[in-house]
């Protein structure tokens, strides 16, 4: 499925691995936390890059302490109206410090874009036939915001600040 | 079993329509086509072929007796959605001068 | 010296540059996406907490339009523009709720990005008037002017409206909430303790400002008062505390019911321990410099609220005691809805929206701009909206008192029934909402007919009815004296009763008297309540304390008596 990024179609390079699929000799593969939980030796004996993937139901917290290990963190959205993956970004970002990709997939549309960007996620799975213009149209049309952003840690002196364009 | 009639909400403006007798959708009850229960299922089943196409949201049936020729809603709130605010009678459908769509 | 004119000193938060641009902004994303729901890009499922988020609900009748009144306090040209906002769009009249906001109930979808940049020009928005996402902040109608205020809440209101404004992490909580704050070192007439987080402002010993904190309170299907979270949050702490129980609820709040999605399930299902200790954790982790509320910002934000140019008069106005010696209805409206003002000379008036047999909380257009102009004539402008579904005058001199009550006298606002039995809050109800189980506006109206003797109303004291259509509880029958909501028997219209209600710092939840009754019933069954009541009360006891002192048990009898 076609990935977003800053307002941009953009290729994936990994591969999404079923919980029940073999494991590949190479390259990138996300697995589920499960799986992670369960096979966390032999993937970590693997030299590719690793990606887990969080269902709503855990939280940053869970993989706090292995974050060095994973190059990518999916977060996962059940619903749209499910918000719990915008404090999983979150606090990925700014409680534990996480530098890697973060990939926000399942049911999310255009207009909670420029929300998980400020949240601090990296890039969004849409589904095939999306239009990116739309995407890249709903994250350029606030440019104010009234709190910080992930990564805007300056002292707060306004309450309201710009958002930075994409 | 009571009589019933279809009804939803016309996306762009929110007015209050019911499923005319020509599958159109009109603004007064009184041009509302009734169906058995039956008929309903299936009335209903091809009126949400305009909720897919953006026309109506919230479509439902309800259901109606006929009064002097026309329907009219059983229930309280399907009364007040026919007629308008029972608090004020010079807003809703009730203040339109009564003009009974052509069927 | 320049003139300023009165209104400017309206103390509302005027909007700057930036403020303004992000309004517009916002009106053309929501252009954008209403542009798509027409054309199918967005389902109905996708575009409605979308619409939500900018006030707007699908109706009974049509689409409903919520317009934020931050904190109810609007200048008379907000008003002015809300009156032909009313005219143009809708059909000349609005809907003031206990939420101090105002809806329009005839309104287009088509119509509402227009409707929105207009809102835009007069520096409003309906931005999270619903949707699950932290809503308008409410406060004390009287703010700025009581003279029981320890600091002017809406300082704190408009830092907290700000800072949840499009939240990025917190605009798809599990569901809505609620923020209020009181600031009077007296009463609570923000109703703290029934919201999802309550704040009451206080000075500790060293005369610095801080905040009792309480969490978890909520009418609706489970009413909860909510406890108290913590003694004493200072100041600069404000939104490091409010994001750590925001945080802690948007991961451990519960999505799988909405009817158990409210914070207050959260708090009583953890454990008020439990949930201090979490919020605790997270509050100490996040405090410092990012959300620290720095005082130049305090500062920044009060200087909008700043008092405005009282001039110096002496306590009591001559003309306003002689007035009131000569003419009784004018007496007896100073009485019920004047009161004090911290500044000498002037008064706080109560403009009543509650006329014997009128619809709650309803106004006109033409009302509308009666009261601007009789604000910028006698208040600096300035208009504050009541949870009450009043409106308030804060700020009128008491020499002015007199014209101002025969103005509005000639446009029907001068009903003398402020904190009265007459003064009934009520929902919508099935008249125009598409939740409703029941219709609210006939109830109240039968009763403030009932109780239309102004007499008979002053004999019976403060006696708060509340009419709810429904159990979400928008009248807030729970916290009625006695409260009523309307449910629904195989389609028929139903009333329950529930008496011993308070929304203030002692809340309580109203216990159900019996088995519910038709709308007559009902309201004969509240006549004969207030009557019992007159009975059995001694001298000087209002309705809560004779209710608590004799039990439930005459008041249920009268209640179900035969007739």
């Amino acid at each position: 499925m076609p990935l977003i990024e800053n307002g941009r179609a953009v290729a994936d390079r990994w591969v999404s691995l079923a919980d029940d699929a073999a494991l590949p000799a190479e390259g990138g593969v996300i697995v589920s936390f499960a799986r992670w939980q369960a096979e966390r030796d032999a993937l970590l004996a693997r030299s590719a890059p690793l990606g887990v993937r969080l269902p709503s139901t855990v939280s940053a917290g869970a993989v706090a302490p292995d974050l060095e290990r994973f190059a990518l963190v999916v977060v996962e959205f059940p619903k749209f109206r499910d918000g719990r993956g915008f404090t999983t970004a979150r606090e990925l970002r700014e409680r534990w410090g996480y530098t890697g990709e973060i990939r926000a997939v399942g049911n999310i549309i255009a207009d909670q874009y420029p929300l998980l960007v400020r949240c601090g996620v990296s890039t969004v799975e849409v589904p095939d036939g999306t239009d990116v213009e739309t995407w890249a149209r709903t994250l350029n049309t606030v440019t104010i915001a009234y709190q910080a952003s992930v990564g805007e840690d300056e002292p707060l002196a306004l309450l309201r600040r710009r958002v930075a364009a994409a | 079993m009571a009589l019933k009639a279809i009804t939803a909400n016309r996306l762009r403006d929110g007015a209050v329509v019911w499923l005319g007798q020509k599958g159109d959708w009109v603004e007064r009850i009184d041009a509302a086509a009734t169906y058995d229960e039956a008929g309903a299922a299936a009335a209903l089943a091809q009126a949400q072929q305009d909720e897919a196409r953006n026309l109506v949201v919230a479509i439902y049936t309800l259901d109606v007796e006929i009064l002097d020729g026309a329907p009219s809603p059983l229930r309280t709130k399907e009364r007040i959605r026919a007629l308008g605010p029972s608090v004020r009678a010079d807003v809703g459908k009730q203040a339109d001068p009564i003009a009974r769509a052509a069927a | 010296m320049t003139y300023v004119h009165p209104r400017n000193h309206a103390g509302i938060y005027h909007y700057d540059e930036l403020d303004r641009q992000f309004v517009r902004e916002r009106v053309e994303q929501f252009r954008f996406q209403v542009e798509r729901r027409l054309k199918g890009e967005l389902s109905e499922d996708e575009f409605k907490p979308l619409r939500l988020m900018n006030g707007l609900y699908l109706q009974l009748h049509a689409y409903m339009l919520r317009i934020a009144i931050p904190y109810g306090t609007l200048a008379s040209h907000q008003l002015r523009g809300l009156s032909e906002i009313a005219r143009r769009y809708d059909k000349g009249y609005g809907h003031f709720t206990t939420r101090q906001n105002l809806q329009l109930n005839w309104i287009k979808l088509e119509d509402t990005p227009d409707i929105l940049g207009k809102l835009a020009e007069i520096d409003m928005h309906a931005i999270q008037t619903s949707g699950n996402c932290v809503r308008n902040v409410t406060t004390d109608q009287f703010a700025g002017a009581a003279p029981d205020e320890v600091v002017d809440p809406r300082v704190y209101a408009e830092i907290l409206r700000q800072w949840t404004t499009i939240h990025p992490e917190f605009t798809f909580l599990p569901r809505k909430f609620k923020i209020a704050i009181s600031a009077s070192g007296e009463a609570d007439r923000a109703a703290v303790r029934v919201h999802d987080i309550g704040l009451v402002v206080k000075k500790n010993a060293e005369g610095e400002t801080g905040f009792e904190v309480y969490v978890g309170g909520g009418l609706g299907r489970t009413p909860f008062i909510a406890p108290k979270t913590r003694g004493w949050l200072p100041e600069e702490d404000l939104i490091a505390y409010i994001e750590a129980v925001l945080r802690v609820y948007n991961q451990a709040g519960r999505r799988d019911n909405a009817f158990k999605a409210r914070i207050k399930i959260l708090v009583h299902e953890t454990k008020l321990d439990k949930f201090i200790a979490l919020v605790e954790d997270e509050f100490a982790r996040i405090r410092g410099p990012k959300f620290r509320l720095d005082s130049a910002i305090v500062e920044a934000i009060r200087s909008h609220f700043a008092p405005p140019p009282f001039e110096e008069l002496p306590p009591a106005s001559d003309l306003a005691v002689r007035r009131r010696a000569d003419d009784a209805a004018f007496d007896a409206w100073v009485r019920t809805n004047v009161r004090d003002h911290k500044a000498p000379g002037h008064a706080s008036v109560t403009i009543s929206l509650k006329p014997a047999g009128g619809v709650p909380g309803d106004i006109s257009s033409e009302q509308m701009d009666a009261v601007a102009d009789l604000a910028d004539r006698h208040s600096f402008g300035e208009i504050r909206v009541t949870h009450e579904q009043n409106l308030v005058l804060a700020h009128v001199k008491q020499d002015d008192l007199y014209a101002l009550w025969q103005a509005l006298s000639a446009v029907g606002l001068a009903t003398a029934n402020a904190g009265l039995i007459g003064d009934i809050i009520a929902c919508p109800g099935l008249d125009y909402c598409s939740l409703a189980n029941a219709r609210s506006i006939p109830i109240a109206q039968a009763l403030s007919e009932r109780f239309a003797d102004p007499a008979k109303q002053a004999e019976i004291g403060d006696l708060k009815i509340k009419i709810s259509g429904c159990i979400n509880a928008c009248g807030h029958h729970h916290v009625g004296a006695i409260g009523i909501l309307g449910v629904d028997k195989k389609g028929e219209e139903f009333y329950q009763i529930t008496v011993g209600g308070n929304a203030e710092l002692d809340a309580s939840i109203g216990d159900i008297l019996g088995p519910a009754l038709t709308a007559d019933e009902a309201v004969d069954a509240v006549e004969r309540i207030v009557d019992r009541y007159l009975e059995r009360r001694q001298p000087g006891e209002r309705f809560l304390a004779t209710l608590a002192r004799l039990g439930q048990a005459p008041f249920k009898e009268t209640a179900y008596a035969a007739d």
